[in-house]
């Protein structure tokens, strides 16, 4: 008992890493995104779930500022990493995604080779000092990728060759070999087995110790496992937030309820 | 069978089974296959008939009748001061070599025993081409150590014994023609017979300048050759940066607006605009308002620059809509800047569309004639420009003006040699149509 509630402190003691306020997003005249409050705390794994089309991925793309890209989308509120305002003029959004990474919901890998596609971003970021160098950062991403053993014999064959789950997991390993603060995880697991869930599982659970991770999931179980927090999204409005444990287990508003039960997706 | 099924046709569950839709089906299938098959056909059947329309009548212009004569050169006549320089021997001009031409001739006919009943030896030296005294000319200016020998020189004859020897000129037609008499032709018959008269491969053609109405035989496409390529320069150059600058601009940059809305409408119109507007803005701008000179392959490119460039604009447009948005995405989801996403993914992807693009308009490009008619292009043009960039304000003419231009001449001679130009035209541009697919298949990647 005394162990739960030291964790449990420990949890509470961790620092904002990012805070949203009333986040409005629209899509030309379609409010995707709706009155969004919400803080996410500092290395920890933060799930978002909800139905499709509630705008978890709207939302998570405002977190690096990839809404910009899409002309028709506006955001509205505020927005803070590390208490810094992120849609904030002088901001940078190179920057910001550089420290913010995404992996996203369809697996993206550029038509290069395998190595290349993880050496892009710590070469156009100067990460590496030496070809040797790079190549470590390469390994050890594609190792926490949980992909290395499938591929350190073709790193030079193009990564649009492997398979969807392999390169789902090649897009997370480029994604973490930029060293990003945040790691944005649009349904990472989508494509995966259950092994290589695992793995990634695993991954995330690593990554928690450093850099503090979302994860959008339409799996119950998996956010169950691998999430401190959890965020349940209804149609553009945050319902819940708050411990992972009891969001599944005393789910406030009848909404949640109904949707971890079954009852609504 | 349930009530929601009831009142439908049920569909037979044999496969085997061919029932009135399947075959309605399938005939409809195959009248279809039959229409594109057809359709095919007709395109290559028109393909066809027009390559060999264009081969049979052009081919003969590579190949041309030669008089192979000893032709002596006395220094005395060549080199009046004696001092055997070049200055001496250019004040002899043509007029000078054109007896020795003669005398070659009518020694070569005394030597055989020809004797042509009723021919003069006027007629004999007729045989050989007008221009043959100033290839003479040339040569021994180039090479003034031939003074005071005789020497074997290939003559081009003259443009009615070659029509003769390739069965444009007839006995018959020769009696009507004021160019040629049937004496002439018998002399022809003998010297082909002896050897000393005979088609061989024109390098002319290809390398010589045009020439005038009384000598087809000398016309070649030299200079319309380098003022195509040098226009073609000229194109590459300035339309292929602009081209896909501005393409990347408005496709990845610029703000959806009603400003770019507006460039948009502007650039899919001017791709539309007939192209001899391109030539009457080419004239009113560069020549009459820049100041720039006529008939120069400097307007000419500038002309076909701004036609092509919608071209270009168009085909890099679509073929960077074609790179998928999520390897922008990708691009920038690392951290990647646009400008480090277009410039490392979206363009490497886009590179064989534009190629091709590029190359179909200045394939389009080469073969356009209305517009340079407009500029003076069309001008007879007998000196070589020089090398670029002074070169590029030269006179100099364009293949498919050289083409016009030999059609509108009355010696239907020069039907052979505009067939002969198109044939030129069109190695030119087949080969950028290879290069084009080679370059595509090359750097063409799939994602
Ligand atoms: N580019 C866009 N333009 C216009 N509307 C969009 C765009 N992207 C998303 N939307 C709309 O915004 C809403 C939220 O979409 P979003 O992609 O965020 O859903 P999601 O929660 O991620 O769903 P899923 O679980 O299926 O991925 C949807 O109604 C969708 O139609
Ligand atoms: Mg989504």
């Amino acid at each position: 008992m005394n162990d739960m509630r030291l964790v449990e402190r420990q949890v509470d003691d961790r620092e904002i890493k990012i805070a949203a306020k009333d986040v409005q997003v629209f899509y030309g005249t379609t409010h995707a995104i709706r009155d969004v409050n919400i803080d996410i705390k500092d290395r920890m794994v933060t799930a978002f779930i909800g139905p499709s089309g509630c705008g978890k991925s709207t939302f998570l793309r405002c977190l690096n500022r990839m809404n910009d890209t899409i002309d028709a989308a506006r955001v509205h509120g505020s927005i803070t990493l590390d208490g810094q305002d992120i849609y904030d003029p002088q901001i940078d959004p190179v920057q910001l995604r550089a420290r913010v990474g995404m992996v996203f919901q369809k697996p993206n890998p550029f038509p290069k080779s395998i190595y290349d596609n993880v050496a892009y971003g710590p070469r156009i970021h100067g990460l590496s000092r030496s070809k040797a160098d790079l190549d470590e950062i390469v390994e050890s991403s594609l190792r926490r990728a949980a992909i290395w053993n499938e591929v350190k014999d073709r790193l030079h064959a193009p990564g649009t060759g492997l398979s969807g789950g392999q390169q789902q997991r090649l897009c997370i390993a480029r994604a973490v070999a930029t060293q990003p603060e945040v790691l944005l995880m649009d349904e990472p697991c989508s494509a995966l087995d259950p092994i290589a869930t695992a793995q990634v599982e695993e991954l995330i659970d690593e990554l928690r110790s450093q850099f503090s991770v979302v994860i959008v999931t339409h799996s119950m179980q998996q956010a169950a496992r691998v999430s401190q927090r959890t965020a349940f999204f209804h149609l553009g409005n945050l319902v819940e937030y708050g411990e992972t444990g009891q969001i599944f287990t005393n789910p406030q508003d009848p909404r949640t309820e109904s949707y971890i039960s079954g009852r609504i997706g | 069978m349930t009530d929601e099924t009831a009142g439908r046709v049920p569909r037979s569950d044999n496969a085997m089974a061919m029932d009135a839709r399947v075959r309605r089906r399938r005939a409809a299938e195959s009248r279809f296959r039959a229409y594109g098959l057809i359709a095919c056909l007709i395109g290559v059947a028109a393909l066809v008939t027009l390559l060999a329309t264009v081969l049979t009548n052009g081919i003969g212009a590579y190949r041309q009748a030669f008089v192979t004569l000893e032709v002596a050169l006395p220094a005395d006549r060549l080199d009046p001061d004696g001092t055997g320089t070049r200055e001496s021997m250019q004040k002899v001009s043509t007029f000078g070599y054109g007896p020795l031409i003669a005398e070659a001739v009518e020694r070569t006919l005394a030597d055989r025993g020809v004797v042509i009943e009723g021919a003069t030896p006027e007629d004999a030296a007729g045989l050989i081409s007008r221009e043959a005294p100033a290839q003479l000319r040339n040569y021994v200016l180039n090479n003034p150590e031939v003074l005071d020998q005789t020497v074997e020189f290939n003559f081009l004859a003259g443009g009615r014994i070659d029509g003769y020897l390739k069965g444009r000129v007839t006995m018959e037609s020769a009696q009507r023609d004021s160019n040629v008499t049937p004496e002439q032709l018998q002399i022809a018959d003998v010297l082909q017979e002896e050897g000393i008269l005979s088609l061989r491969f024109n390098p002319g053609f290809i390398t010589q300048p045009d020439a005038s109405d009384q000598r087809p035989e000398a016309a070649g496409l030299g200079v319309a050759i380098l003022g195509s390529l040098y226009m073609m320069l000229i194109v590459l150059v300035l339309a292929l940066p602009i081209g896909v600058a501005a393409s990347i601009y408005l496709e990845e940059f610029a703000p959806r607006s009603r400003w770019t809305d507006i460039i948009e409408v502007n650039i899919s119109n001017l791709a539309a605009v007939p192209s001899i507007v391109f030539g009457i803005l080419g004239l009113a701008i560069f020549i009459n308002f820049a100041g720039l000179p006529q008939s120069a392959p400097i307007v000419g490119g500038l002309v076909l620059t701004l036609m092509t460039l919608p071209t270009i604009i168009i085909a890099t447009r679509a073929s960077l809509r074609a790179v998928p948005p999520s390897i922008r995405d990708a691009a920038l989801g690392v951290g990647a800047s646009r400008m480090q996403a277009v410039f490392h993914h979206v363009l490497p992807l886009a590179a064989p569309g534009i190629l091709t693009g590029t190359i179909i308009g200045i394939a389009q490009a080469l073969g356009e004639t209305a517009p340079l008619l407009l500029i003076g292009m069309v001008a007879f043009v007998r000196g070589y420009p020089s090398a670029p960039p002074g070169g590029l304000f030269d006179p100099a003419s364009a293949l498919p003006v050289q083409v016009y231009n030999w059609t509108q001449r009355s010696d239907p001679a020069f039907v052979e040699r505009a067939s002969g130009a198109i044939i030129a035209l069109l190695v030119v541009l087949i080969t950028l149509n290879a290069l084009a697919v080679i370059l595509r298949r090359r750097f063409e990647r799939r994602w």
